[in-house]
């Protein structure tokens, strides 16, 4: 009896000494391996830490956001967690003082030196920076088969205006010009038309609400959207964005305009070679512009583990965790001085251009605009493809922006 | 009074007794009624005070820790129905009242339907009745799984005919944009006051063949002035200030389909029971008398049918009320022409931080689930003390 007790009382003050770090994620399936390298390196770090990986999967993280706000609003934060970098953060969390300043965190890591300054604006405002960015993605990306483009005869069209003209000619092949998935790839496919109709200044002033979205210079985008949106697969409200990607690979659809998640899809699950299996180009008119997404970690106030979180924040910003979590989950690192000889050719020609490109943030994905515009937007695509309407399409999205408070 | 051996009451201990047995009933519910009242009364309470504040409009009050939330009374509930930019609730309302009514139909019908196939006695019908109740057990999210890929223009059920030789199906099913029975919002004060009005003239014409004058003639009355006013008065409300077009989405066949496909195994499990339940005396009877097949079904097994019909038809009511996987497995959460106030709800409050109008989609939720359970339940319970 005595023996018992002393080993429950060891158990005990075991478990009251080991510390621990809550990660709260929604990386799970093909995404986990990269998340656990990341965690193992940690370990192997802080081998005194344990690692508690709460993962809540599905719904491209619409689950596991609506998870957090309850445990946020409950005053149970995580000790950190998966958020995009940019508005998604800024907007929902920062702006309601949930989150703490990491500027310090940047400051002793060394981190100004190594992330691009166009990046550290993106996940900033002028009160401090918000989160600690692990990989980066890009939107403006377009798909092809190289062997499928020759064999018709086309070009990879430089702007959209090229594409518009060689889009005829593949209709009446019986292809589809341009292939589309739901609602939010619609979404994606349009921020990358408006950033080649605006370009990235005025694209900018969209979100930071000097330039109106109905305003007389910015109709171009949504005559433009229009255009292209005729140009694409009328059954794209039933596929998912492999699905859209699929038409592609089969010969089906000439181009599609998809995240770089979509070259990790067709090299690792289509087996598929990049470069000649598969090629890209950035998205018609904005070569030189990367529009960035960046998955990140952020530090919440009144973080249980608070040192612990901290410790975790310095190695999913360091070389080395970087480069074990980056090529397994098929992003680019935001380091500039990653180890480009272990990720494949598209990665290494995307951080080529993520070094020197001008970067602009993603709507759809996070970095530009927050959470209700977001949410609403879904809307304006919807008014759009009910009536064909740019105008329509135009007046919803100002509304949308008004209501969400873009620009405050 | 329920149980309890029929004695006299013995005046000495009576009163104690009764007292500790009342006082042993009270402390065996009271933590059920403890919870019952904070988890679900208290909630609905608390969702419903959240429906009249702002809480979400602005972000910086959103998610903060202590959230403040200002009174706006029913604003959120205004901007619901009248609201410019919400077309989608009030489409979504369209939709779910089409998919609740061709849903139930649906399900009865071929419940029924199948009941009176199996109950003609077929062989292997322990096989049959398995296949068909076997959709029943499967979730939601995996049955709209498998009716997406079926249901896709390019492939699936479209394909179907060109194994007959017959050339594929056009129909473009969930991705399909084209609405039929279009109305317009503005009417939508007309057309509820006419229905009400129509059933208040069948409640009023009933009692006045069951000879209650009294009430028949205040019944009728109102639901005449109803109608009037619905004819006359009620287009000059303006609900917003232009036009908008509401109809049946014919995207939602394909919703219904798999839905139906999903229920009738139930229903028709239940239908069976029934049949099963109706003595074979009154059929022969019937039979005696001169009556065809189709007679007997009509004038003998359908009425006994009925109270398993009203009770299939509040589960499934609630049911179809409260559809929101579905939706979601089939087309997603953001087409507009499938969506459904229960998506909007989620979508609006977890995903735009807008929580009071979730709340408010919620209560209008609660409303409408309500006015479908709660005359039953009193019709019921009334029929149980009477007995």
């Amino acid at each position: 009896m005595r023996r018992l007790l002393a080993i429950l009382i060891a158990c005990g003050l075991t478990t009251a000494v080991a510390s621990e770090v809550e990660i709260f994620h929604w990386w799970a399936g093909d995404e986990g391996p990269a998340l656990e390298a990341l965690i193992d390196v940690f370990e192997a770090q802080h081998p005194d830490v344990q690692v508690q990986s709460e993962a809540v999967a599905g719904g491209a993280g619409v689950v596991a956001k609506a998870v957090l706000k309850t445990r946020m609003l409950g005053g149970q934060p995580p000790d950190t967690f998966q958020v995009h970098a940019g508005e998604e953060l800024i907007g929902t969390w920062v702006i309601a003082d949930r989150m703490e300043d990491l500027t310090f965190l940047f400051e002793e890591e060394g981190w100004f030196e190594v992330f691009p300054p166009d990046l550290i604006d993106l996940i900033s405002t002028p009160e401090g920076i918000w989160s600690v960015p692990v990989n980066i993605h890009r939107s403006n990306i377009m798909w092809y088969v190289p062997a499928n483009v020759e064999a018709w005869g086309i070009d990879v069209p430089q702007t959209w205006a090229e594409f518009l003209e060689i889009c005829p000619a593949i209709q009446a092949e019986g292809v589809t010009p341009l292939s589309l998935g739901e609602n939010w790839t619609v979404q994606h496919l349009w921020e990358s038309v408006a950033l080649a109709a605006l370009g990235p200044d005025q694209y900018d002033r969209l979100w930071s609400g000097e330039l109106a979205f109905n305003a007389p210079e910015a109709m171009v985008m949504w005559e433009l959207f229009a255009d292209v949106m005729a140009c694409t697969n009328p059954d794209a409200a039933g596929l998912s964005w492999q699905q859209a990607t699929d038409l592609v690979v089969d010969g089906e659809a000439a181009f599609n305009v998809m995240g770089d998640w979509a070259a990790g899809y067709m090299a690792t699950t289509l087996e598929l070679e990049p470069g000649t299996g598969f090629a890209w180009a950035p998205s018609p008119g904005t070569d030189g512009i990367f529009m960035v997404l960046s998955d990140s970690f952020g530090l919440p106030v009144g973080a249980a583990n608070r040192e612990n979180a901290i410790k975790f924040l310095r190695v999913a910003g360091s070389l080395e965790g970087s480069d074990a979590f980056n090529p397994l989950k098929g992003s680019l690192s935001p380091r500039t001085d990653s180890d480009l000889s272990i990720y494949n050719d598209y990665i290494r020609s995307a951080a080529a251009d993520f070094a020197v490109d001008r970067q602009v943030g993603s709507m759809a994905h996070g970095t530009a605009a927050n959470e209700t515009f977001m949410n609403d937007f879904a809307q304006v695509i919807e008014i759009f493809l009910d009536t064909g309407s740019p105008e329509a399409a135009a007046s919803a999205a100002h509304v949308v922006a008004l209501q969400s408070g873009i620009g405050r | 009074m329920i149980g309890g051996p029929e004695r006299p009451p013995d005046p000495s201990n009576a009163m104690r007794r009764f007292t500790r047995d009342h006082l042993t009933a009270v402390l065996m519910l009271l933590p059920s009624l403890v919870v019952l009242a904070v988890f679900v009364y208290g909630f609905i309470g608390q969702t419903f005070y959240f429906s009249l504040t702002d809480w979400g409009r602005d972000p910086a009050q959103a998610l903060a820790l202590r959230p403040e939330r200002a009174f706006v009374g029913l604003d959120n509930y205004a901007r619901l129905f009248t609201g410019v930019l919400e077309t989608r609730f009030r489409q979504d309302l369209v939709n779910l009242l089409f998919f609740t009514v061709f849903f139930i139909v649906g399900t009865l019908g071929l419940g029924l339907l199948l009941a009176i196939l199996l109950d003609r006695g077929v062989k292997g019908e322990g096989f049959f009745r398995t296949v068909f109740l076997y959709p029943f057990a499967l979730s939601f999210i995996v049955t709209g799984t498998v009716w997406r890929w079926m249901l896709q223009p390019q492939g699936g059920v479209n394909l179907l005919p060109t194994y007959v030789g017959l050339p594929q199906g056009q129909f473009t099913w969930i991705t399909s944009r084209e609405q039929i029975w279009s109305f317009d919002w503005n009417l939508v004060p007309s057309i509820t006051a006419l229905v009400v009005a129509a059933v208040l003239l069948m409640i009023g014409w009933s009692g006045w063949r069951s000879a209650r004058r009294g009430r028949a003639v205040t019944f009728l009355g109102v639901g005449l002035a109803l109608a009037v006013w619905a004819l006359s008065g009620a287009p000059g409300i303006e609900m917003l200030p232009f036009p908008e077009r509401r109809g049946f989405n014919l995207a939602l066949i394909g919703i219904i389909l798999a839905a139906v496909w999903q229920m009738s195994g139930y229903t028709m499990a239940l239908y069976l029971a029934s049949l099963r339940g109706i003595p074979e005396e009154l059929r022969e009877a019937a039979r005696v008398d001169g009556a065809s097949g189709f007679q007997v079904y009509r004038h003998v097994v359908f009425p006994l049918l009925g109270p398993i019909t009203l009770s299939a038809m509040i589960i499934l009511g609630h049911i179809s009320l409260k559809i929101f996987d579905l939706i979601w497995a089939m087309a997603g959460p953001d087409l507009a022409t499938t969506s459904v106030p229960a998506l909007l709800l989620y979508l609006r409050a977890f995903r735009g931080n807008q929580f009071a109008e979730g709340a408010a989609i919620a209560v209008v939720l609660l409303l409408m689930v309500a006015t479908v359970i709660i005359p039953y339940l009193w019709s019921s319970l009334r029929g149980e003390v009477r007995r």
